[in-house]
C-alpha cells in the first residue's frame, strides 16, 4: 500500500500539471489517465516503478453506465513482480474515433488483448503489428461488447456465408 | 460487408516457394479442443505459425452483463471446464471482492480444499493428454484413473461431476458433510501412489525426455514480458505465486512451497505440474485436518446472501431475505465502483474485473483467461521447432479452448 502511494507520487513529480486522480476501492489503487500522455505514464510505471507485469488488458463501455461522462475506458492492470504490488491504469476514450497508442512496444502480452478490445469494443492501437479481429469472424462488422449491441445479436449468426466444398 | 482496416494485416514477407502450409485443426486429437494453427514447413521445421482462433467463442462476457451475481456462476463452470470449481471460486472471489464480503472460516477452508483438487484434477490431466500427445498410453489411464475419484468427490459435494457451480456469492451451495472429508482422505492416501507410477513412467524415459527437454524453451524475461502466469512462468523461474504473494482464502495458515523450475522447456513444465500436485495434496491435507466448524455461509444480516432452506422454511427474516434475492426485480444491490480480483488458478492467474452499477448484475464482467494469453506466445515457441514438437508444446502449455475463446 505504502508503496503505491510512493508510485503516485512519483508519478505526479515525473508529470507536473497532470490531472491524476487516484481513488482506492478495496485494495485496487486506480488512477485515471488523460489519453494523450497514456504510453509515456506507461512506459515510466513499467522502467522506473516496476510494474514490470501486464495482468490484464481491457475496456468498458460505459454508455449506460450512471453519471458517466466518457463513452470507454481502456484499462490496464499492472504487477510488479518484485514486489506483487497491483497498479490499475484508466484511460477514457471517446467516440467518433476511439483510438489509443498500442502498449505492445512495452509488452508483447498487449498484443492479443488488444486485438481483444478492438473485436469486442472497435477501439483502435496506434501502432499495434496486427490489428485484426481475433475471436468474430473477419467478415462480422459490429463490435458485441458495446452496450448498443443487443444480447442476441442482430441475425449475424443465421447470415453467415457459407463455403462449400468446391470453393473452399 | 468485410470490415476494413487501417493498417494492413501483417503478411510474411518469406518468399521462398518451397515452404509448405500445413492446417492443423480446428478439428485435430491433439488439439483437444476447437483451435486451428497455420504452420509454414520448411520440410520438418515450423518456420512460421498462426493461430486462429474463435471457433468456440460463446460471448461468455456478454452474458455477463444479463445474469446477476450468482447465477452467472454456471458459466463460468464452461470456461475453464477442467477445473471448474476454481473458476467458481475465482468469480465469487472478485464478487465477494466488490461488496466487501468476509466469508466465514468454515467457507475459506473449503473453498481452499476445493480450489487445491480442482488444480490436482487440472495437472492430472495435464500430465496425461501430454504424455498421451507424446504416444504414452499408460501414464493417461493413471491419471484418468485419479480424475475418477475426484470427480465422485465433487458428485458428493453438489450432484454435478463437471458442472459444479458450487459457490454462492458469501458462501457455498451446500457445506460438506463427514462422508466428504473421508473421501477426500482417501483420496490424499491414494494419489501418491499414482503420482509415483506416473513419474516413474515418465521422468526418466528415454523418448519422453527426448521429446520434451529443450523443446517450447520460454525464458524468465519473455515469461514476464507475455504475462504468462502459473505453472507456464513458474517453469521459467518466475516465482510468482498469487497464493503466495496475496493470500486469499486459507493459504496463509497453510505451509506449502511454490513449485519453481528454471529451464523454461516442455520438460520443466511437466516437472512443475508434477511438484505442484504433490504440493497441493499438502495444502488439502492440511486443510482437512483443520477444517473449522461453523457455519459454511455469510449471516444473513448481511443482505447479500441466499439464506440456507432451513432459515427460509422456519424463520420470517430468512423467507423475506429469500424472496428479496430470487425475485427479479430484486436483489442486494453491488456498489457502483469496480475491482479486480484474481486467484491462482490450476493454469495461472485467474482474474476477474468487475464493474458495478448499483443493480445486482454485473455491468461488465471481464474474465482474464489465462489459457487466452498463454496460446499468444504458442508462435514464438514453436518456431524453429519441428512438426512432431507442435502437440508437446501445445500440450504443455494446457490450452483450453473454452476459456480461450470464452
Amino acid at each position: 500500500m505504502k508503496s503505491i502511494e510512493e508510485t503516485i507520487k512519483k508519478l505526479a513529480g515525473r508529470f507536473p500539471g497532470v490531472p491524476f486522480s487516484a481513488s482506492w476501492f478495496r485494495d485496487n489503487c486506480r488512477v485515471h489517465v488523460p489519453a494523450t500522455i497514456i504510453a509515456e505514464v506507461l512506459s515510466y510505471l513499467k522502467h522506473d516503478c516496476g510494474f514490470d507485469f501486464l495482468a490484464d488488458l481491457t475496456a468498458v463501455d460505459y454508455a449506460d453506465y450512471p453519471d458517466s461522462r466518457d463513452r470507454f475506458a481502456v484499462i490496464y492492470c499492472l504487477t510488479a513482480t518484485e514486489t506483487g504490488d497491483r497498479f490499475v491504469v484508466k484511460v477514457f476514450v471517446n467516440d467518433p474515433d476511439p483510438v489509443l497508442p498500442s502498449a505492445v512496444p512495452l509488452w508483447n502480452g498487449a498484443n492479443w488483448l488488444e486485438r481483444e478490445v478492438f473485436d469486442m469494443f472497435g477501439i483502435r492501437f496506434a501502432g499495434h503489428p496486427d490489428l485484426r479481429r481475433i475471436l468474430m469472424p473477419d467478415e462480422f462488422t459490429a463490435f458485441p461488447l458495446r452496450k448498443d449491441y443487443p444480447l442476441r445479436g442482430r441475425g449475424e449468426r443465421h447470415n453467415f456465408p457459407v463455403l462449400t466444398r468446391d470453393e473452399g | 460487408m468485410p470490415l476494413t482496416l487501417t493498417e494492413p494485416v501483417a503478411q510474411s514477407t518469406d518468399t521462398r516457394e518451397y515452404l509448405w502450409t500445413l492446417n492443423f485443426g480446428p478439428q485435430h486429437p491433439a488439439t483437444h479442443t476447437t483451435l486451428r494453427l497455420i504452420l509454414k514447413l520448411d520440410g520438418e521445421r515450423v518456420v512460421d505459425a498462426i493461430p486462429d482462433i474463435g471457433y468456440l467463442h460463446s460471448g461468455f462476457e456478454k452474458i455477463g452483463e444479463h445474469l446477476d451475481y450468482n447465477q452467472y456462476v454456471t458459466v463460468t463452470d464452461r470456461m475453464n471446464y477442467i477445473s471448474p470449481l476454481a473458476n467458481n471460486i475465482a468469480w465469487h472471489h472478485a464478487v465477494e471482492k466488490l461488496y466487501g464480503i468476509e466469508l466465514t472460516p468454515r467457507c475459506k477452508y473449503i473453498r481452499t480444499i476445493l480450489a487445491e483438487l480442482a488444480r490436482i484434477s487440472d495437472h492430472l490431466l495435464c500430465v496425461g493428454t501430454a504424455a498421451l500427445d507424446l504416444g504414452a498410453f499408460t501414464a493417461f489411464l493413471y491419471a484418468f484413473n485419479q480424475r475418477e475419484v475426484l470427480y465422485d468427490i465433487f458428485e458428493l459435494i453438489c450432484g454435478a461431476r463437471f458442472t459444479t457451480s458450487y459457490t454462492r456469492l458469501g458462501g457455498l451451495m451446500y457445506d460438506v458433510d463427514e462422508r466428504f472429508i473421508q473421501r477426500v482422505r482417501a483420496f490424499i492416501a491414494g494419489l501418491p501412489k499414482t503420482h509415483s507410477e506416473i513419474s516413474r513412467l515418465l521422468d526418466r524415459n528415454r523418448i519422453f525426455v527426448d521429446r520434451t527437454k529443450g523443446i517450447g524453451v520460454l525464458t524468465k524475461e519473455d515469461a514476464i514480458n507475455w504475462s504468462c502466469s502459473g505453472p507456464v512462468a513458474r517453469a521459467s523461474g518466475v516465482t510468482r505465486d498469487l497464493r503466495k504473494d496475496e493470500p486469499y482464502l486459507a493459504y496463509a495458515d497453510i505451509d506449502f512451497k511454490v513449485c519453481c523450475a528454471t529451464g523454461g522447456d516442455v520438460y520443466n513444465r511437466y516437472l512443475v505440474r508434477m511438484a505442484e500436485l504433490l504440493e497441493s495434496l499438502k495444502i488439502v491435507s492440511q486443510a482437512i485436518e483443520n477444517l473449522p466448524a461453523g457455519p459454511v455461509n455469510v449471516d444473513v444480516g448481511g443482505r447479500a446472501v441466499l439464506p440456507d432452506k432451513n432459515q427460509v422454511y422456519s424463520t420470517i427474516e430468512g423467507l423475506i431475505q429469500h424472496f428479496e434475492l430470487v425475485m427479479w426485480n430484486r436483489g442486494c444491490p453491488a456498489p457502483q465502483d469496480e475491482c479486480y480480483a484474481a486467484i491462482e488458478g490450476p493454469n495461472g492467474e485467474l482474474g476477474f474485473y468487475l464493474v458495478g452499477d448499483g443493480s445486482n448484475v454485473a455491468y461488465r464482467a471481464r474474465c482474464r483467461p489465462p489459457s487466452f494469453i498463454h496460446f499468444a506466445v504458442f508462435p514464438m515457441l514453436i518456431r524453429g521447432q519441428t512438426v512432431s514438437d507442435v502437440v508437446a508444446v501445445l500440450g504443455s502449455l494446457n490450452i483450453i479452448a473454452a476459456e480461450l475463446d470464452r
